[in-house]
């Protein structure tokens, strides 16, 4: 192998290659080529690092030094400065929030040093098409240890003595769905069943799984395999959604590397152990990511969800036994086979062991993904690794479990958040997706965004998810659009609570979830809307009211101009007036304003 | 059927009728099959046409009526002609928060329709989608391939204009 004495890791996630990171990339093979550098300096496309927002990210070893939305333009002075001089390029490092200075190593960035990286471990530091630098990372080295030291009773022993519970949203314990797995259709070893890897990751707001696809899809296929081996399944089916082709690429590239390695198909690594796995892209249904609704959509059917029991580990992929799992709970078993259940299960909370990632988005300064401890506060989450709120604006909710979930607010802040914790707080822990939210924000337009995005995605099998969603959407957009009544509160709960009990799958049953910790958490914003016919964040359009403040209005007469409905008159140099019978709330005339004289309440 | 539902028999269809049958050949007893067979097929015509639906019924041996309902089930699936590019705008919760809604109005008042619908010129179809997964550069919007992020209304003119040239 080659040795180098500097390597320059370009990120190539999804967010940094629309942010331009492949001509920073070409620029840096060029560059490198022109100082006659290509043998010295090893240039790798990694997955996502998780700053996504700081994109293009160029990070260079061995210092770590972290250069962010890096141009074209800048690499030439990144050649020359630092890998030819040794000397940072200053204007392009991160800067510590608070005292401004340089930070020279990633790894002291606020956003990483509180991290704890294990689903995350290989994403953003290696090249994701490269399998000797996923084996160089210790890769299927669990694998090795499973098939030649441990018995599957041994390896499900392991798993369920960590305490790893299922990441992709009801933490459900790993190690029970492995041997409710391997023991259904009894003693007979001969029974077929299936491994299934669900990365239908439809979460809005959630995209940890898509950046362990794209970033270390190697250490998915181990973990499959070595729960097939634990399960005695033969085939596996990694089920990614249609929304991300990079990651079924990624995959598939990956797929075919291990097979050329003979670590997968027949005889892996001479044990005797045959596995294989196959692709199956889904087509743009929420749904799918329920269980049941994911197998008939392998199937080849409509992703509808059954009736459990029974569930998938006695009667799931054509009838046969079958384990799923979320991609991020897959990603944790190679190192807990590796490092031990006792190393594992010391990280965490009591009730929730190891690490969590969340994909923290919305109005928050440093969005991205972020891996935890269970455990870890809210506020530690938001304020330190997210760098708070932008603008000097106040926090006012953060939204997990997407459609599912709810909202936490300030009271919440310093809750150590793990599934029991966010399960009282009357949200849950669901993916891992952290939508934070500011003054700006309208939690009962939130409410209806939810309830519009679950209506839309309700299969329509069940009554009470297909006709109550509706309803319940019918309610909400009323109240947003200043036509909220007395008493729709109570039907919305009523509503709610019905929908909850009765819904065939988790959608329904969850759906009504975002209205009611909403209605818990800010009743008098619902309040406000139907008895005030006022949106106090101001972003209900048919509830806003713009209006001309006459101290600071010169009567230039240049809003009633561009009026398109001619809703403003006066004199002019003189204050002038908006109808509000008329005006049809554009906003048109509050951009035009040369004097700021106009407000929207 | 109308003229654009690609009939085996019209000019420049048969070629794709061909790759069809091969995809069926490859499918042809897989189980659970008919998804990847569906993607492919769209990705061949563009969409579903008809004509391509009774071919995999036949070939497939599978009642027409369910290969309609689980094409009509994906929302990925189209059962109508779509522009040369499709232009999706980011709903998910972190894009929706950061501008989503008046950025779609922006991009309806652009390409004069509404969501669902196919210019005239038969450049764009515009959809609106679930989040994308690039939540840090919210808001998304993606054309065809290309994923544009942080765009503001008054950008939008400007980008589909480099679209209208090429």
């Amino acid at each position: 192998m080659k040795l180098y004495r500097a390597h320059v890791l370009i990120c190539g996630g999804a967010g940094c290659i629309s942010s331009g990171c492949h001509a920073v990339k070409e620029e840096f093979i060029r560059e490198l080529q022109a100082n006659g550098l290509q043998d010295e300096i090893q240039l790798i496309e990694t997955g996502c690092v998780g700053s996504c927002d700081l994109g293009p990210i160029v990070i260079v070893y061995p210092e770590g030094v972290f250069y962010q939305h890096v141009t074209p333009e800048d690499v030439q002075e990144i050649v020359n400065e630092h890998l030819l001089k040794g000397r940072y390029v200053k204007r392009k490092m991160h800067r510590h929030p608070s005292s401004g200075e340089p930070v020279v190593s990633s790894r002291e960035m606020d956003f990483f040093r509180h991290q704890t990286r294990i689903a995350l471990r290989n994403v953003g530091l290696i090249n994701p098409e490269s399998i000797e630098e996923y084996i160089a990372r210790d890769g299927y080295f669990a694998l090795g240890k499973v098939l030649n030291e441990m018995t599957p009773e041994e390896v499900i022993q392991v798993i369920k003595e960590s305490g790893l519970r299922g990441r992709g949203g009801a933490g459900f314990p790993t190690g029970l769905k492995w041997e409710f797995t391997r023991k259904a259709g009894g003693a007979d070893e001969r029974t077929e069943k299936y491994v299934v890897c669900n990365a239908d990751e439809g979460d809005p707001g959630a995209f940890m799984d898509r950046s362990i696809l794209e970033g270390d899809p190697h250490s998915i296929i181990e973990a499959m395999a070595i729960a097939a081996y634990a399960i005695g399944a033969g085939q596996g089916y990694i089920y990614v959604r249609a929304e991300y082709p990079l990651a079924v690429a990624r995959m598939k590239q990956a797929i075919a590397k291990a097979r050329e390695y003979g670590l997968l198909g027949q005889n892996i690594m001479g044990t005797g152990f045959s596995f294989d796995l196959e692709i199956r892209v889904g087509a743009g249904a929420f749904v799918c990511g329920e269980e049941t609704a994911l197998i008939a959509s392998i199937e080849g059917k409509r992703g509808e969800p059954r009736m459990k029991p029974p569930f998938p580990a006695t009667s799931g992929l054509w009838g046969k036994p079958t384990l799923i799992n979320n991609v991020e709970t897959f990603a944790n078993i190679p190192v807990i086979i590796l490092k031990g259940a006792q190393w594992f299960s010391r990280i965490g909370t009591e009730k929730s062991k190891g690490t969590k990632v969340f994909a923290i988005a919305g109005k928050i300064n440093t969005t991205g993904l972020v891996e935890v401890p269970m455990g870890t506060t809210l506020r530690k989450i938001i304020f330190e690794l997210g760098g708070g709120i932008p603008n000097g604006k106040k926090f006012k909710a953060a939204q997990t479990g997407g459609p599912s979930g709810g909202c936490l607010t300030e009271k919440h802040l310093d809750t150590p958040v793990d599934y029991e914790s966010l399960q009282a707080a009357g949200s849950m822990m669901g993916s891992g997706g952290l939508i934070v939210m500011d003054e700006d924000t309208c939690m009962v337009d939130v409410a209806r965004f939810f309830l519009e995005f679950t209506q839309d995605e309700s299969c329509g099998k069940c009554v009470p998810c297909r006709i109550g969603t509706k309803h319940m959407l019918e309610i909400l957009t009323r109240i947003t659009e200043g036509k909220g009544e007395e008493g729709d509160l109570e039907t919305l709960e009523e509503l709610a609570k019905v929908i909850a009990s009765s819904s065939l799958c988790g959608l329904g049953q969850s759906a009504p979830n975002p209205v009611l910790s909403t209605l818990r958490n800010f009743r008098d914003e619902y309040e406000a809307h139907i008895k005030e016919k006022r949106c106090p964040a101001g972003v209900c359009t048919a509830l806003k009211r713009y209006e001309i403040i006459p101290e600071q209005c010169k009567g230039c007469g240049l809003c009633a101009r561009v009026c398109p409905v001619q809703a403003i008159s006066g004199v002019r140099k003189e204050p002038y007036l908006i109808d509000q019978e008329i005006c049809s709330k554009c906003g048109l005339c509050l951009s035009k304003c040369p004097f700021g004289a106009i407000v929207v309440k | 059927m109308a003229a654009s539902s690609c009939p085996a028999s019209a000019h420049g269809c048969a070629e794709k009728y061909q790759k069809l049958d091969e995809i069926l050949q490859e499918y042809k007893g897989v189980q659970g099959g008919l998804i990847p067979v569906l993607h492919q097929a769209q990705l061949l015509f563009g969409y579903l046409p008809h004509d391509v639906l009774v071919r995999i019924a036949e070939e497939l041996d599978l009642p027409l009526s369910e290969i309609y309902g689980v094409s009509s089930f994906y929302s990925f699936f189209s059962l109508k002609p779509r522009g040369k590019y499709t232009v999706s705008v980011c709903m998910g919760t972190a894009c929706y928060v950061k501008g989503a809604p008046a950025l779609l109005e922006k991009i309806k008042e652009t390409l004069q329709v509404e969501d669902g619908e196919t210019t005239k010129d038969g450049l764009f179809t515009l959809d609106t989608t679930r989040c994308v997964g690039a939540c840090g550069l919210a808001p998304v919007l993606t054309i065809g391939d290309d994923v544009y992020g942080r765009v503001t209304p008054d950008k939008v003119p400007e980008i589909f204009e480099r679209y209208r040239q090429e």
